[in-house]
């Protein structure tokens, strides 16, 4: 009986992912984003969040690799002076705990809703259209309602304290459909299968057969689907920032960064759009890529020569 | 003496991450113009991917690492992709188990006979449909007309695969492969299916190479009967001699396997053990760690095909010994 | 009736399992919406019924083997899982040692589930791929003992797989690290867990090869005599119910066409079911000669009107297509629904 850990190690998957340059190349890049940004108090140079140590007077500096540029801000800085290199990696943190915030939230209720969905049958239609329903709005939609509701009743003050948690709800509420239709359909093919009825003549009550036997055996398709869910989410949030309705100007995401710096492409500080701009791309890249992988790698007909 | 199929000791093997693994090891059979042969065996023997790779159909990570196909005179194992077309469902014709994955579910059974004529030949639409309706009739499905324009889940799975076979007559092929096709169907509706092949074959000089597990059914279709396990040919002769004097151990345990053998109501003869999988097959003799029989000899030589006092062809030591 | 075996004549009490007058139909029609159909200029609701289980009864005492063969689509396999509780009946009662189980709620079913139960046909399909085979034994035995000790859990666990040729050593294994024949074993250990008197067997051994399939049939019939258990076997390979059955039924689109001793309805079959049936099997080194069927198997949504075999059977007369022929007794207890055997005209 071999220990976990030595199966995985022997097992096909890390055998095929270290075969594929774009599974660990990927890998890598995402490891070193993601360390950077949960490290980023640690990492990064300065603090964006501390307004003692931001001075206007060092607004719009370019990067460092031009005339212009010092060592100081190695990215240059921002419309307000703060150091733009730090704030990325704070904006990324900020990002990515949306992105997977969101995404726990849309699995948690899609999973449970796919399931009630796929095993009752007298739950099936009603959940179903209420999914509808809810496709039927665009996240934007909701997100635009649910912000500007929230900042003329409440105040753009207190708006930006919760605006993340917030953000997670919207992006978590919207999305919950997709899980939920892959799990009912994960379901209604496995509620067929010979070992379900097996639990079902051994007398096992239906709650307990949906948890410990028809779950488990979902979980692939969602595994799939939450990596593009993650980078979906973080790409809605970047949306909704650049229209003014994500993470406030104080504690940016990529997205507001890029908002933020987008008035000042004509006027020559090109490096405060774009540079946030690339970071976001390389990091949804990423993620895309290795979810690629992982869809490959677990489907059954493909064979990996 | 032109042989319409002669394979002479073909190696198939499958590309593992451990290395090669040897799905068919050695094969060399015959098939005469117009003869009926059944390729015999359990699942996981090799059959059918020795019927694939006659016309190169099998795909990665399988392949031909050695031998010969000579098909009519020349060698197709050889051929180029395009060239190979020339004779898949044109001169040679293969039918599949399930003939719901063989045809297209949107397409009308004219549109897919159609397209098999064409891919072949130009000919007028009138032509086309006259040699369609044609192979219809020959298959005794009623109404043909009709049929060109409905869709295959309008069919019952015993009219599905006699469309299937006059699909696989279009060309008038020299051969037809089939690969279980009637496991999937109904005992009454096999008996029907297996009755029209064996009328075709006869009337119209095709050959035949069947492929499947059931005893039964091949002993009353074939003239000959070669049997696999683990990839290789472990006995070979005519139909009689192979279903009432069995020579090789496994041919002997998988008839004496049979309910129809067991006597009275007691324990079947059964063979003890598994087949092995690719990667575990034992040196020597695949058949040595499951044999009652096995000498020393077993465990370390392979046991080569050769043609014992019986005139069958057996691979074992022990045929002939004392 | 006479049981094959047994020499005293049956009493009630000898009945394990007692299926009387089952009707099961399936709704397929869907939702409101897909039930309208346009019919002669008006829009009206269709029903689309498939009725797949006909007025079927059948006695099954203990300790035999009771087969039921037929080709597919005539309800067998819904039979099976009707008996097992798996479908609610639309009408008709089962017995369970003359207790009513058919309408019992899924508690009072409970202390039966111990007593039957079931072997699948998929040895792919019917083992849970994401649960250690060790629990998939474990799971049943704790759920109908729940004061068990995990000692003596362990043990039961052992003791069953060892019964059916599996080495207790790998019960940490998962389901893809078996052969076919191995996982049909562990869902025969599995059903055996409980100590069950009664045990159904959708088509066990279909998906296995001709040699492994001898090994899952002698282990059924030790088991058997080892534990006096009660089979009903469901298959379509007739060669195989012929060696191990006591008594058999045939049935066809949901109807009982036949129903004998194993011995009878072999040597001599009565419906013309039965003969064109028996007559298809191919036997080793035996010339075809099997009886034509005509016309294609009609389906169960649309029953034909009198006896459901008329449409294809080469006796069919006028009162076959009007009248349902009820089930007879024989003189040497066959039970048949045929007009013609009733009234003499179909060969024997």
């Amino acid at each position: 009986m071999r220990s976990r850990w030595r199966k995985f190690k022997e097992s096909d998957f890390l055998y095929h992912f270290f075969r594929d340059p774009v599974a660990y190349v990927s890998f890598g890049i995402l490891l070193v984003l993601l360390i950077s940004a949960f490290a980023a108090p640690l990492v990064a140079p300065h603090n964006p969040y501390d307004p003692t140590t931001i001075d206007i007077m060092d607004a719009e500096t370019p990067p460092a690799w031009t005339d212009t540029g010092t060592r100081k801000f190695l990215l240059g800085t921002d419309d307000m002076g703060r150091d733009l290199f730090s704030t990325m990696l704070y904006g990324m943190r900020i990002s990515i705990i949306i992105g997977l915030g969101a995404v726990f939230l849309q699995a948690f209720l899609g999973i449970v809703i796919g399931l009630l969905s796929g095993y009752i049958k007298r739950l099936d239609n009603i959940l179903m259209r209420i999914a509808d329903v809810q496709l039927s709005f665009s996240t934007y939609m909701i997100a635009i309602f649910i912000g500007a509701v929230f900042q003329t009743a409440f105040g753009v003050a207190n708006y930006e304290k919760i605006a993340a948690p917030l953000l997670i709800i919207i992006i978590g509420i919207a999305e919950w459909p997709q899980y939920a239709r892959t799990v009912r359909a994960s379901v209604l093919a496995e509620r067929k299968k010979e070992y379900v009825e097996a639990a079902r003549v051994i007398g096992l009550p239906r709650l307990r057969i949906m948890w410990r036997h028809i779950l488990p055996n979902t979980l692939s398709p969602v595994l799939v689907l939450s990596t593009v869910q993650v980078a979906n989410a973080i790409m809605s949030e970047a949306a909704l920032s650049f229209l003014g309705l994500g993470m406030p100007l104080l504690k940016p995401s990529l997205g507001s960064l890029i908002t933020a710096g987008f008035e000042y492409i004509f006027s020559g500080s090109w490096w405060i759009t774009i540079l946030p701009g690339i970071l976001l791309v390389l990091l949804i890249l990423v993620i895309n890529l290795l979810g690629d992988w992982v869809r490959d790698y677990l489907n059954p007909k493909l064979y990996k020569g | 003496m032109d042989k319409l199929l002669s394979i002479e000791h073909l190696n198939v093997d499958f590309a593992m991450r451990t290395g090669p693994l040897r799905a068919v090891n050695d094969v060399s059979l015959t098939v005469d113009k117009g003869e009926r042969l059944g390729l015999v065996g359990e699942s996981g023997a090799g059959k059918s991917v020795l019927g694939f790779s006659i016309i190169n159909l099998i795909s990665k990570p399988g392949y031909i690492q050695s031998g010969r196909v000579i098909f009519q005179g020349t060698d197709i194992s050889s051929y180029s992709d395009e060239q190979i077309r020339q004779v898949r469902g044109n001169r040679i014709s293969m039918i599949f188990q399930d003939p719901m994955m063989t045809l297209n579910p949107v397409l009308t059974i004219g549109a897919q006979m159609r397209e098999t004529l064409h891919a072949h030949g130009s000919m007028s639409e009138a032509a086309a449909t006259a040699i369609c309706l044609e192979k219809l009739k020959k298959v005794y499905i009623s109404s043909p007309h009709k049929r060109l324009s409905q869709y295959p889940h309008e069919f019952s799975g015993g009219m599905r695969q006699r469309i299937v076979i006059a699909i696989s007559l279009l060309t008038s092929p020299a051969l037809i492969i089939a690969d279980e096709p009637t496991t999937a169907l109904d005992v009454t509706i096999q008996a029907e299916i297996m009755d029209l092949l064996l009328e075709l074959c006869k009337n119209e000089n095709m050959g035949l190479l069947l492929i499947t597990h059931d005893l039964a059914v091949v002993s009353q279709v074939t003239q000959r009967i070669a049997v696999m396990y683990a990839g290789t040919i472990v006995e070979l002769g005519p139909t009689e001699e192979i279903i009432h004097k069995p020579q090789h151990p496994y041919t002997r345990g998988l008839l004496g396997a049979l309910p129809q053998k067991a006597s009275g109501r007691g324990r079947l003869n059964q063979i003890p053990g598994v087949m092995p999988g690719l990667a575990k097959i034992p040196v020597g003799c695949p058949f040595s760690n499951r044999c009652s029989l096995v000498r020393e000899v077993c465990r370390s030589t392979r046991p080569t095909l050769d043609a014992k006092k019986s005139g069958n062809q057996v691979a074992c030591h022990l045929v002939d010994q004392g | 009736m006479a049981a094959e075996r047994e020499e005293k004549p049956p009493m009630k009490t000898d009945v394990l399992v007692g299926i009387r007058n089952l009707v099961k139909h399936f709704d397929i029609s869907g939702g409101w919406i897909e039930q309208l159909k346009l019919d002669a200029g008006r829009i009206r609701r269709k029903k689309t019924v498939v009725k797949a289980v006909n007025d079927i009864s059948i006695d099954i005492h203990e300790g035999e083997t009771v087969s039921v063969v037929g080709e597919s689509g005539c309800g067998k396999s819904t039979l099976a899982r009707t008996v097992m509780g798996l479908y609610p009946p639309q009408s008709g009662e089962i017995y369970y040692r003359d207790q009513r189980i058919d309408q019992l709620s899924e508690s009072q079913l409970k202390p039966f589930r111990a007593r039957m139960q079931m072997v699948f046909q998929d040895p792919y399909a019917s083992l849970n791929p994401r649960m250690i085979v060790g629990d998939t034994l474990r799971e049943p035995i704790r759920f109908h003992n729940p004061g068990i000790s995990g000692d003596e859990l362990d043990g039961k666990v052992a003791a069953v797989m060892e019964q059916v040729g599996i080495d207790p050593d790998w019960q940490n294994r998962y389901p893809h690290e078996f052969s076919g024949g191995q996982r049909q074993r562990i869902s025969i250990a599995r059903a055996l867990a409980v100590d069950p008197e009664f045990i159904v067997a959708d088509e066990p051994i279909a998906a296995l090869d001709v040699s492994i399939q001898a090994q899952i049939l002698n282990l059924m019939m030790d088991l058997q005599a080892q534990h006096g258990l009660t089979y009903l076997f469901i298959s379509h390979d007739l060669s195989v119910v012929e060696h191990i059955s006591d008594r058999v039924a045939v049935m066809y689109l949901g109807t009982l066409c036949e129903m004998a001793s194993a011995r009878t309805l072999f040597t001599s079959p009565r419906h013309p079911y039965t003969q064109a049936l028996l007559s298809a099997i191919p036997r080793l080194g035996k010339a075809f000669s099997h009886k034509k069927l005509s016309g294609d198997v009609p389906t169960p949504i649309r029953l034909p009107d009198g006896c459901v075999f008329n449409t294809r059977c080469t006796y069919a007369r006028e009162r076959c297509r009007r009248q349902i022929p009820s089930l007879i007794a024989l003189s040497n207890g066959t039970r048949v629904a045929c007009h013609g055997v009733e009234d003499n005209w179909v060969d024997a």
